[in-house]
């Protein structure tokens, strides 16, 4: 077929270098001193004027980190990190705290507009895109701003900069913090755990439906700097919450690191919606440079009747390890997750999650759509697992994987382990390119090659994308074309 | 943090290489059979026992599941022939019998006379010893992974069965290699299969494994297949080992251009057993068809692993495996596809089903697939589960007692992993296995 080998040569010569998020923001900041040791922990609390459980916390954590090793069974190859030759905290120097809009660098209000990511109020309520949406914006290492902060506190909710929770409330932090999520769970949340400098942090109390979609976004700017967020959403009983999260980061040759903890909490009758559009910078056409992307996301469905649901769309980064997942403790509570995974270029990906069945009546459903080109490589890696108690487990996953082009690969690592007679789980897995026949059909009817493909590729995408909120399924399937380039329309 | 980790050996670990030392003089094989040897005991004494820390191994811990290495089994003695000749495990089948007691050849139990054009078959020992052409394609193929049972059946195996087919040949009845272990104490018998079909050629060729229960003892088994192109290979294995045993066994193949090979097993004995399957599609254009079905009961535990390599084009392979558990049983199901860099029009899928009929009963099951070329069409489904209340709902209004009516949905469910066979007596005599395991089942009830 002309039309794929044309695709195929396209994709191949893909500039990755087309990422349109890849400025660097000129701004002054204040940075910890290079390195990790206790003094880089103790330094980042004093920032934050943490009271002392908190630094004791993160030391606990530090200490434990020291003992661990860097997980090695994931799917991805890359070079030794040095964790002593970065920055762990950086913040920019005007902003000590997320303060009114008035005294936030301009540089960061152009940088966010840049992005696409209006800040100002009275903005968004002109009617600019996104107009109901409540913005948390993550600047390096701190939370620069969050708006509609007055009309969320009407309501009852609360949502702002971790930092900002865990002096204001520091009940809630002290009872969910690492409750999800342990500072012994793995290498890289332990890291967190002890370093992480700022994030979201969302309460939702008891029977309210939080008015508008809540959102946060991260962005990476300095150089030679991780980013450790932690996020901590609670919905009380009967609430619901939907929240976004984007990310991007400038264009460099280093490698950066980014090490995330996402918590969720649903208590009785709550909902959790989390979205997640990944586009960290992927690295250039040669696989230089780009984000090292290690992430934690977890979901407790801790009362009866909960719902956690994780839809994801990944197109950046140069390498991609997360695997949100659910444990369904509350009988009768409900966990999915909605993945697009796509990779291009050098990009690796191993990314997919774990539903853990431990509450009576408990049901999941995964559908995962991973697309690999260039010569890239893109796992899916999940767990589904019913316990002994967990009478009437009920599973369904879906993993479909698209290749485009004969260089890279796609494979699938699914772990199915049912301890209880009453569970049913069915998992299917297919891969296969786009088929002949498919893009016959198209051009037939005039379409271009190029046309075709991105008409297949939307088509096998679309029951993620459904799932995503309005203001997000336009702005993935865009990326989507951006990711694809070449091949895409 | 980095200093390497001296692994502490088990006491298991520590017999089996003593006990390696003091048998090597005995075993058969001229120096360059020796030197094999040599290197699978070397590449154990690295390596060890695997545990739920290998991957490969994640659901099976050997380390923990043989806790002891029980010394080697002692030739069969006279007595038990007898014994041994009154049972047959496949009742109806014409075949040509050959028989290992406690991994030995035994020649009165076996019919090697007359074997028809082209068919080569002697004792492995006798083939090592006299330095036959065939000896030197034991040990050729390898897994792509250390794997601790075939490193220790190359280090120990004495005996076996060498069979060979001529290009063009056609094996007018099936060959049945019969295992059996006799003796009252735990020992481990070691035994090894070597199956060379010619080009064109085709073959039927059956394996069971029987012995006592309530004896611990050990039995880890090799068969290695090699097909040439075009050649046809059905290989049926029926695993009735002892309640107490551990029965431990490798499969290779090494599968021609347009070759044929249909695998079917049946599980239904011992306390811990593992296959592991390892084939490479190493021509193009071959077609491999793998089933299995498990039934297992009270404690066991039955580990199936499959990887199936594909490293040419256009080859296909279709798996399909059943597990019924009972009780406390473990069934346990790892399928791995590989599709190389080049390796297009693959076609593969494969299918793994679990029911569930004990309340403490664990299905885990683990499809993988890993895949490097694009024009391909792969999949895999499994699925894990009671029976369906609405279908014995169905059959009990019909006057069928719950017991019957089970037992009617599972042969149905695992009939499905049997049926390719085409010989139709040796499938009838499969399904008549399962039909008693099922029997015992309702008996139990």
């Amino acid at each position: 077929m002309p039309a794929v080998s044309e695709t195929v040569e396209r994709v191949r010569s893909i500039d990755v270098d087309q990422y349109k998020y890849g400025f660097v923001t000129d701004i002054e900041s204040d940075k910890a001193p290079k390195g990790l040791d206790e003094s880089t922990v103790r330094f980042i609390s004093a920032k934050k004027n943490e009271p002392q459980w908190m630094l004791e916390w993160r030391l606990q954590a530090f200490h434990r980190w020291l003992t661990l090793r860097e997980p090695q069974w994931a799917r991805v190859n890359y070079g030794p990190i040095d964790y002593q030759d970065l920055y762990y905290y950086s913040a920019p120097k005007s902003t000590p705290g997320p303060k009114s809009l008035d005294e936030i660098d301009p540089e960061i209000l152009k940088t966010y507009a840049k992005l696409g990511i209006p800040l100002r109020e009275q903005e968004m309520l002109a009617g600019v895109e996104r107009s109901n949406v409540a913005v948390d914006a993550v600047f390096d290492s701190v939370s620069v701003v969050t708006t509609f902060k007055e009309e969320l506190k009407q309501a009852g909710v609360i949502f702002g900069s971790i930092s900002d929770a865990i002096r204001e409330h520091p009940e809630l932090v002290r009872k969910y913090l690492g409750s999800v999520v342990p500072i012994t769970d793995n290498f890289f949340a332990t890291l967190n755990s002890a370093v992480f400098s700022d994030g979201s942090f969302v309460y939702i109390p008891k029977g309210v439906r939080c008015p508008m979609e809540l959102s946060t976004y991260f962005r990476i700017n300095e150089k030679n700097t991780g980013q450790f967020e932690r996020t901590l959403i609670i919905a009380d009983e009967g609430s619901y919450v939907s929240y976004l999260e984007g990310c991007t980061a400038p264009m460099r040759d280093e490698n950066q690191l980014h090490a995330a903890v996402v918590e969720l909490i649903a208590l009785d009758d709550a909902e959790i919606k989390y979205s997640t559009i990944q586009n960290w910078y992927p690295g250039d056409a040669q696989g230089k440079g780009g984000i090292y992307n290690f992430v934690t996301k977890r979901g407790d469905c801790r009362g009866k009747n909960s719902k956690i649901s994780w839809t994801q769309v990944e197109t950046g980064s140069a390498i991609t390890w997360k695997y949100p997942s659910c444990i369904l403790r509350g009988d009768n509570s409900n966990g999915e997750f909605y993945s697009i995974a796509i990779s291009n270029g050098h990009q690796q990906v191993d990314s997919g999650t774990k539903m853990i069945h431990l509450g009576k009546n408990t049901t999941s459903r995964v559908i995962s759509k991973g697309i690999a080109a260039g010569v890239s490589n893109n796992t899916y890696r999940g767990l589904i697992s019913s316990h002994r108690k967990a009478t009437g487990a009920r599973n369904f996953t879906n993993c479909d994987s698209l290749l485009i082009g004969d260089k890279c690969g796609a494979h699938t690592v699914p772990y199915i382990e049912a301890k209880n007679a009453s569970t049913v789980f069915e998992h299917e897995a297919t891969t296969s390119k786009i088929s002949d026949e498919q893009l016959f059909y198209c051009l037939q009817r005039g379409l271009s090659g190029e046309e075709a493909v991105a008409l297949i590729v939307n088509g096998f995408v679309k029951d993620v994308l459904q799932h995503l909120p309005m203001e997000f399924a336009v702005e993935a399937q865009k990326l989507i074309a951006i990711s694809l380039e070449g091949s895409v329309g | 943090m980095n200093a390497e980790v001296r692994p502490i050996r088990t006491a298991a670990e520590q017999a089996l290489a003593a006990d390696y030392q003091s048998a090597k003089k005995r075993l058969p094989g001229g120096p360059a059979f020796a030197r094999l040897r040599e290197q699978a005991l070397a590449a154990f004494v690295e390596g060890g026992l695997p545990h739920r820390r290998i991957e490969e191994w994640k659901y099976t811990d050997l380390r923990t599941l043989l806790r002891e290495a029980a010394p080697l089994a002692d030739p069969p003695d006279k007595a038990t022939f007898a014994r041994a000749k009154k049972f047959d495990p496949l009742p109806g089948v014409d075949v040509r019998r050959v028989t290992l007691i406690n991994g030995s050849f035994v020649g009165e139990l076996s019919d090697l006379v007359q074997p028809e054009a082209g068919l080569t078959i002697l004792p492995l020992s006798r083939a090592l010893a006299e330095g036959h052409a065939l000896a030197s394609r034991i040990g050729r193929l390898l897994p792509p992974y250390y794997d601790a049972t075939l490193a220790l059946n190359t280090a120990f195996v004495a005996d076996g069965i060498v069979i060979g087919l001529a290009a063009g040949s056609k094996l007018a009845r099936p060959i049945h290699v019969r295992h059996l272990f006799t003796g009252a104490a735990a020992a481990a018998a070691y035994a090894r299969t070597l199956v060379v079909v010619g080009e064109g050629a085709i073959a039927t060729v059956i394996e069971s494994f029987e012995g006592p229960d309530g004896v611990a003892y050990q039995a880890n088994t090799t068969a290695e297949m090699q097909l040439g192109d075009k050649a046809w290979l059905e290989y049926v294995r029926v695993q009735a080992e002892g309640d107490a045993a551990i029965h431990l066994a490798t499969v290779l193949a090494d599968i021609g251009a347009q070759a044929k090979l249909h695998t079917c097993s049946l599980t239904v004995g011992a306390a811990v057993s593992r296959q592991s399957v390892f084939l490479r599609c190493t021509g193009a254009g071959s077609e491999t068809r793998l089933s299995g079905a498990t039934l297992l009961r009270r404690k066991q535990h039955a580990d199936t692993t499959l990887y199936v390599d594909h490293m040419t084009q256009g080859c296909s392979s279709r798996e399909m495996f059943k597990s019924a558990l009972d009780d406390e049983s473990r069934g346990v199901f790892q399928g791995k596809i590989v599709v190389r860099p080049g390796a297009q029009k693959t076609d593969a899928k494969m299918m793994s089903a679990a029911l569930l009929l004990g309340d403490a009963a664990e299905a885990d099951n683990k499809p993988e697939l890993e895949i490097y070329a694009d024009d391909v069409v792969c999949g895999h489904g499994a699925t894990a589960g009671a029976l369906d209340e609405n279908l014995l709902f169905y059959l009990r209004a019909r006057g069928i007692p719950r017991k019957e009516a089970e037992a009617l949905l599972i042969r149905a469910f695992i009939g499905e992993a049997m049926e390719a066979v085409p010989h139709e007596a040796l499938r009838e005599a499969l399904l008549a296995r399962a039909a008693d395991w099922l029997a015992a089942r309702e008996h139990a009830a």
